[in-house]
């Protein structure tokens, strides 16, 4: 008994730190919504894109670490500023619809561009924190999901903190709400995308790191993007918090479901679990764990 | 102090909505734009304060000073550093933000903190029933609650000019009463000057010192309220009184219907 119940407990200490880095790609795609009201599609190209930088430029010679990793979260935000400024400024005002499907195209686009450029074989994100695992009871963590998870609560709580306490983070929120209206209030409606889509690429920038890191880079890394969909409309479309604990349930879930229900159906139960919960979700609290609602007096 | 000359708004390039406006507001006063519905007076306050650019539309002809400065064709966050605030119809507080962060919004132009602070204390002087709802979210604030909070918002800009869009929608009479008493007080203290469009003349012209007409795009009448409060075609047309000066009587409405003695 004793063993089933440590194995249980591995279980769950996996899937938490597998779904703390599921919130952190999550994390992207909410900053994004929360903003702007854009629905990014293309958030695993992103962290697919990032990986591919990280890989090339941390396998650079002569390329300290830790210039590399600055290197490659610059040119994500780079990349995030111009998308914004070329791709979804001309968007602007234009139905939902035609940022969901520029936001997809792109997504397409991002997928076929690596195999032109580096080639189709998988690529390593060498990262010096050594090959020995963590021990937590019972449970082992390797030291690439414990360092991933300490950055990820970093990033949480950075990102928390600036929406709810600093005044750039209100006037952000108050974009999100009316933009006509924060327009009058003096609000540069523009920058603020920018900076919102800058701040996606910053985690779009550490989410590939670190993936890339786990998985190893090439197009598949992509795929990682989908499992934040479950993830978001679990925990809330604009909401912080929601992501982590829509994060944490989606990975202990999958970790779990796939452990006992595997072995009887042959595999795949890690894929479609996610979706099962995110129909769930839609269905008995559409606006997510801690989505806002919308405010209606009567 | 605002300054327009003759000015053409039209939309989606095709739509002339204003024919031909001019006004002039002048500074520590209340100027009052009356009108009937799709008269143009929100287009002319959008005109101002540079939102006219969201809705695709655009000034076309005329121009528009503030303290000498011409400000049409620029945008409207700017002018809100400038010195222009605008109080939206229907209120528009940002709902899901506490009161006190939709005055953090609303002071964004203040670069300096300390401001900030001073201004939320300040417009809690005015509204103290703000200050009860300060960490509650504004959409559940009730309707006259989100008016002060919008004012408020407005206020925090330190602005030298309010455009304030029809404060009376759908208010208790005793709330309206209020809230236009608040902004008498704000202008006498503040040198704030006011531009104020009404559908509730009674209550415009108690409180402005100058008044505007608008119909159909076009100024059509203008004078002193005191003048205006006179003019027997506002006394019919927006005050409902007849010329005796008694309450209207529908039964004299069938009867007998008075023509508009201008051209719109």
């Amino acid at each position: 008994m004793g063993e089933d119940l440590d194995f249980f407990f591995s279980l769950v200490v996996s899937g938490a730190s597998i779904g703390m880095l599921y919130s952190l790609i999550a994390l992207g795609f909410v900053l994004v919504y929360k903003a702007t009201e854009a629905l990014n599609f293309a958030q695993g190209e992103f962290v697919m894109l990032a990986g591919f930088v990280a890989a090339a430029l941390l396998t650079a010679k002569g390329m300290p670490v830790v210039l590399a990793l600055i290197a490659t979260i610059a040119i994500m935000i780079g990349f995030s500023f111009g998308l914004e400024r070329v791709v979804l400024r001309p968007l602007l005002g234009r139905p939902i619809v035609a940022v969901i499907m520029a936001t997809i195209g792109l997504a397409a686009i991002l997928r076929g561009l690596p195999p032109i450029t580096f080639g189709g074989d998988t690529r390593t994100v060498p990262l010096p924190i050594g090959d020995n695992a963590f021990s937590l009871g019972p449970a082992t963590i390797a030291p690439i999901q414990l360092y991933g998870v300490i950055v990820t609560l970093l990033f949480l709580a950075g990102f928390t903190w600036f929406f709810m306490k600093s005044r750039k983070g209100v006037a952000m929120r108050a974009v999100a709400e009316n933009q006509q209206v924060a327009m009058a209030m003096g609000i540069n409606v523009e920058r603020y995308f920018a900076i919102a889509w800058a701040m996606a690429g910053i985690a779009s920038a550490v989410s590939g790191i670190i993936w890339g890191n786990m998985l190893g880079v090439d197009v598949q890394l992509a795929l990682v993007g989908l499992k934040v969909f479950p993830v978001v409309i679990l925990g809330g479309l604009d909401s912080i918090p929601g992501a982590v604990v829509g994060g944490l349930i989606i990975g202990i879930v999958e970790s779990v479901a796939s452990a006992y229900i595997d072995p009887y159906v042959g595999g795949g139960t890690k894929d479609f679990v996610p979706y099962l919960l995110m129909i769930a979700a839609l269905m008995f609290k559409p606006y997510g764990l801690f989505g806002k609602r919308k405010i209606e007096r009567v | 102090m605002l300054a327009i000359n003759n000015i053409e708004v039209v939309y989606d390039n095709v739509i002339l909505v204003l024919k031909g406006v001019s006004l002039h507001v002048e500074q520590g006063s209340i100027t009052t734009l009356l009108g009937a519905n799709g008269a143009g007076k929100t287009t002319t306050l959008k005109a101002i304060s540079g939102l006219l650019r969201t809705e695709r539309g655009q000034v076309t002809k005329g121009s528009i000073e503030f303290n000498g400065q011409r400000i049409d064709g620029m945008r409207a966050f700017d002018l809100t550093a400038l010195g222009v605030a605008q109080v939206f119809e229907g209120r528009r507080v940002f709902e899901h933000l506490t009161c006190e962060e939709n005055l953090i919004a609303g002071a964004h132009v203040q670069r300096d903190y300390g401001k900030v602070r001073d201004g939320i204390d300040r417009v809690f002087q005015y509204f103290p029933r703000l200050k009860d709802r300060r960490y509650q979210q504004s959409g559940y604030l009730s309707g006259g609650e989100q008016q002060m909070l919008a004012i408020g918002r407005a206020l925090m800009s330190s602005p030298k000019m309010m455009l304030l869009d029809e404060p009376s929608l759908g208010l208790a009479p005793m709330l309206v009463e209020e809230i236009f008493g608040i902004v008498s007080r704000l202008v006498a203290a503040e040198k704030l000057s006011v531009l104020l469009v009404e559908q509730n003349a009674t209550m415009a012209l108690g409180v402005a010192k100058h008044g505007y007409v608008i119909e159909n795009g076009r100024v059509v009448l203008e004078g002193s309220a005191e003048a205006l409060k006179k003019n027997s075609d506002i006394r019919e047309f927006y005050l409902g009184l007849n010329e005796v000066g008694s309450r209207k009587s529908y039964r004299e409405v069938k009867h007998y219907k008075r023509r508009k003695r201008w051209l719109s």
